[in-house]
């Protein structure tokens, strides 16, 4: 901000002030030219008005007001602009940092020349990880199976004194919490596209049955957690499997897949044009994850089906394409949440 | 109601009679569709799948109606009025005048069909498609060339306080207005802002809230400074009081836009002056209620037998109400409670359906027998009816919208031990639902109470010239 705006602000807002003073004094004068309490003399359609004394009570209290907001004025930023943030240095935030990066790499600045704590959000960062971090540093020592397995655990003992419990009483505790934590940041965190119970819903997957694009190894949830993933290859292919008599000709084989009769197109001719899709979605439709590879093919022989499996649908997604994508999460989240949320999801299609 | 003014100026009453019966019209469409969309919000269902009955198209089409279509009408007729009867002289071009009338009416059914068709700039209060802006933006200056117009040709000496609110508001809005709606149109219906990312946040929030302070503030401030002593048949309290408040509070209320957008990305500096100012605001404003409550002074027990004068006095209780809590509000601490809750929304209808709402209907009662030639309203019964259930009404209202803010406030806000949020959305939603009811319930007894006073309005206006006596209070 160039000087000039900040002594444009500096003039508005002080000048406001400073008016509303002179203007409370001014009228705290009986300047009226008659009495107090007596006829202003002019009358408005028959409305007269009295020249009676503002109210003590509230001239005090606005000029205390007035008061109060220059002190604040001189505390925090504002009536300078962005060139000076008042007497206590205060900020909210690292001011104009775009990224990510910018704003750790400022934060770790602000620590090491002694600022750090007058940042409000790098001190509610940093207080919460020191607070929080150490529980999650916990949970990290139990692999995502054990906490996972807690899910059946059953603690039939006092938990209230953990200090009192024995070695193995505490791991029990300590996992069947992790699941519970993970639970919660998965409602906060996933349940908007995967749903509350995790059923998903078209486009977003049901991560409560034995279907996995990603594999559903623990190591394989926690990588798609961490990196995210992209789906690969599902473009358009309107044009290629022949136009729209194609498109039905290829849906009503991938239907046949799963012993259904489509209404349009002929399955025999579908099938020949279904090599092409061979690459990714393997040669009888068994999906990606089962020949090993992490393209995100949807397994087409069974009765799940991510973008919906009504003949309509299925023509819709080899017409037009697909495009599934899960963000990555490790700079939202970072990996010991992480960890406790795949523990969680793990469990979900554990039986 | 005593029609003391025998001067001979020949007082252009025909565009007043018009704002005044829509002002009663859209009154009850307006808050109709409120209680439309708070049902909604508890039975969903009631869109019927339908787009145009969406809940995202009618809450524009509600806040517009009860703003801009009821909130408006009600001070183009009471300006209109007041200019006049102070100013001892006619308004200034009799067909400008007009011209606003049926120009206004266009815009406000310009909006009923376009807002459910889902033509919207999506900026809040301001949603309003290009070529229905450049429209408000043409009527808008009209209204200011008729009513200061009429300032300028006064025959009485001193301009009167109440027009000093009134031609505050009018300039203000015009700048509100044709500054926030600056747009680049890409087709006749679609446009885009020509601000952009916090500016146009500010642009936006600058232009909402002085919609509150100038348009549903100042304007009905000035509404009040005749309507009140008329009725009270008192003096205005205190001149001096009237010069403060009045200066304080248009210098002030032009910076507290930034409170809408404490902990956003908006610079720290202009957060801080937003809630400064508003904090400083809280006297200034408080200053109107004074000197309208004041101005009972001696007449109280007038409330005892005028059920209009209890519709002015509960206004400036309600107005008083509101100006303590949005100061409150604006505070920073206060604000991460607060924002984004039911809080807000209880605010605004505290402000809305207890300052605006009540002092438009007590204004509109007393004006409704003068303009259409009685001494008196139909049924005072009914106005007392009327007085009750919109009373009960906006309590419930802001009981449950109180409680139900508070309450999303906390549980957005608890934690767990190990730092994770206490409750999922979700579980806040299912709680806010007997409160939705209560809030829905509360909005009934509004719209009955619309509808009882469009029918004794239309049974005024039918009944046979000076047939309704004036009763003398026993």
């Amino acid at each position: 901000m160039s000087s000039f705006w900040s002594i444009w602000i500096a003039v508005l807002t002080l000048g406001t002030l400073v008016g509303c003073y002179l203007l409370l004094r001014l009228c705290l004068k009986n300047f009226a030219g008659v009495e107090e309490g007596e006829s202003m003399g002019h009358t408005f359609d028959g409305i007269e008005e009295l020249n009676n004394p503002l109210p003590k009570w509230w001239s005090t209290f606005f000029l205390l007001t007035i008061v109060w907001g220059f002190l604040y004025l001189a505390m925090y930023p504002g009536v300078f602009g962005s060139n000076w943030n008042g007497l206590l240095g205060w900020k909210s935030s690292n001011q104009n940092v775009v990224t990510l990066e910018d704003s750790k790499s400022q934060a770790q600045a602000n620590l090491q020349e002694g600022s750090g704590t007058l940042v409000e959000y790098d001190r509610e960062v940093a207080r919460a990880n020191e607070t929080y971090g150490k529980i999650f540093a916990k949970y990290a020592t139990y692999s995502i199976e054990d906490i996972a397995a807690a899910k059946d655990a059953e603690i039939d003992f006092n938990t209230r004194d953990y200090d009192a419990l024995t070695a193995v009483q505490k791991a029990l505790v300590d996992r069947s919490e992790a699941l519970r934590v993970g639970q919660r940041l998965f409602i906060q965190n996933c349940s908007q596209c995967h749903g509350s119970d995790a059923r998903g819903t078209t486009g977003f997957p049901n991560l409560t049955d034995d279907d996995w694009l990603y594999g559903h190894s623990p190591a394989d949830i926690k990588y798609t957690l961490i990196e995210g993933r992209k789906a690969q290859g599902m473009i358009a292919w309107g044009t290629m499997v022949g136009g729209d008599e194609g498109v039905k000709d290829v849906a009503a084989y991938v239907l046949s897949l799963s012993g259904r009769e489509a209404k349009e197109g002929n399955a025999e001719a579908g099938k020949a044009k279904f090599a092409m899709c061979q690459a990714c979605h393997g040669a009888n439709g068994e999906g990606s994850a089962a020949m090993g590879i992490d393209l995100g093919a949807p397994r087409l022989n069974d009765n799940v089906w991510l973008y919906g499996g009504s003949e309509r649908a299925v023509q819709a997604s080899i017409k037009n394409g697909r495009a599934g994508v899960m963000p990555a999460w490790k700079d939202i989240l970072g990996e010991e949440k992480i960890h406790v949320i795949s523990a969680y999801v793990h469990s979900l299609s554990e039986k | 109601m005593n029609q003391s003014n025998t001067s001979a100026v020949d007082y252009n009453m025909s565009v007043v009679r018009q704002f005044t019966v829509m002002t009663v019209i859209w009154g009850f469409v307006g808050t109709l569709v409120g209680v439309l969309i708070a049902a909604q919000l508890i039975w969903p269902a009631l869109n019927f799948d339908t787009p145009w009955l969406t809940y995202s198209r009618l809450r524009p089409l509600h806040t517009n109606a009860v703003i801009f279509a009821f909130g408006t009408s009600a001070l183009f007729a009471t300006s209109y009025y007041v200019v006049q009867r102070t100013c001892k002289t006619a308004l200034f071009s009799p067909g400008l005048a007009s011209f606003t009338f049926w120009g206004w009416q266009a815009i406000i059914v310009a909006a009923a069909i376009t807002l459910p068709l889902g033509y919207t700039t999506s900026k809040e209060y301001a949603e309003l498609e290009w070529p229905i802006d450049i429209a408000i933006a043409v009527v808008w200056v009209s209204y200011a060339i008729v009513f200061f117009g009429t300032i300028i040709k006064r025959t009485s000496s001193h301009i009167y306080v109440a027009n000093w609110f009134f031609g505050g508001f009018i300039i203000t809005v015009a700048v509100l207005h044709i500054g926030n709606s600056m747009a680049i149109p890409v087709s006749m219906m679609k446009s885009y802002s020509l601000y952009s990312g916090a500016i146009d946040a500010m642009m936006q929030w600058w232009y909402g809230h002085n919609a509150v302070g100038f348009l549903l503030t100042a304007g009905f401030l000035g509404m009040m400074y005749y309507f009140v002593p008329k009725q009270a048949e008192r003096p205005v309290y205190s001149y001096r009081l009237s010069i403060v408040h009045f200066w304080a509070l248009v210098s002030l209320y032009i910076w507290a836009g930034p409170h809408h957008l404490h902990y956003t990305a908006l610079p720290d500096w202009a957060q801080s002056l937003g809630m400064v100012m508003s904090v400083v605001l809280f006297l200034p404003s408080w200053g109107g209620m004074i000197n309208g409550i004041m101005t009972l002074s001696g007449a109280w027990h007038k409330l005892r037998s005028d059920p209009i004068l209890r519709f002015l006095i509960v206004s400036l209780s309600f107005y008083g109400m509101s100006t303590f809590e949005g100061p409150m509000m604006a505070i920073k601490s206060v604000n991460a409670l607060s924002h984004y809750t039911d809080w807000t929304i209880g605010h605004v209808h505290s402000g809305a359906l207890g300052w605006v709402a009540m002092v438009s209907i007590g204004a509109m009662y007393h004006l409704i027998p003068i303009l259409f030639n009685q001494e008196r309203m139909y049924s005072i019964r009914l106005i007392n009816i009327h007085f009750w259930m919109h009373t009960a009404g906006i309590i419930l209202y802001i009981v449950a919208m109180w409680i139900s803010g508070v309450m999303q406030g906390l549980m957005w806000r608890a934690v767990n031990a190990d730092g994770t949020l206490t409750y999922s959305f979700v579980e806040s939603l299912t709680a806010s639902y007997p409160f939705y009811f209560m809030r829905f319930l509360g909005g009934v007894l509004v719209v009955a109470g619309f509808v009882i006073m469009a029918y004794n309005m239309f049974k005024t206006i039918g009944a046979q010239d000076g047939s309704l006596k004036k009763v003398e209070a026993a």
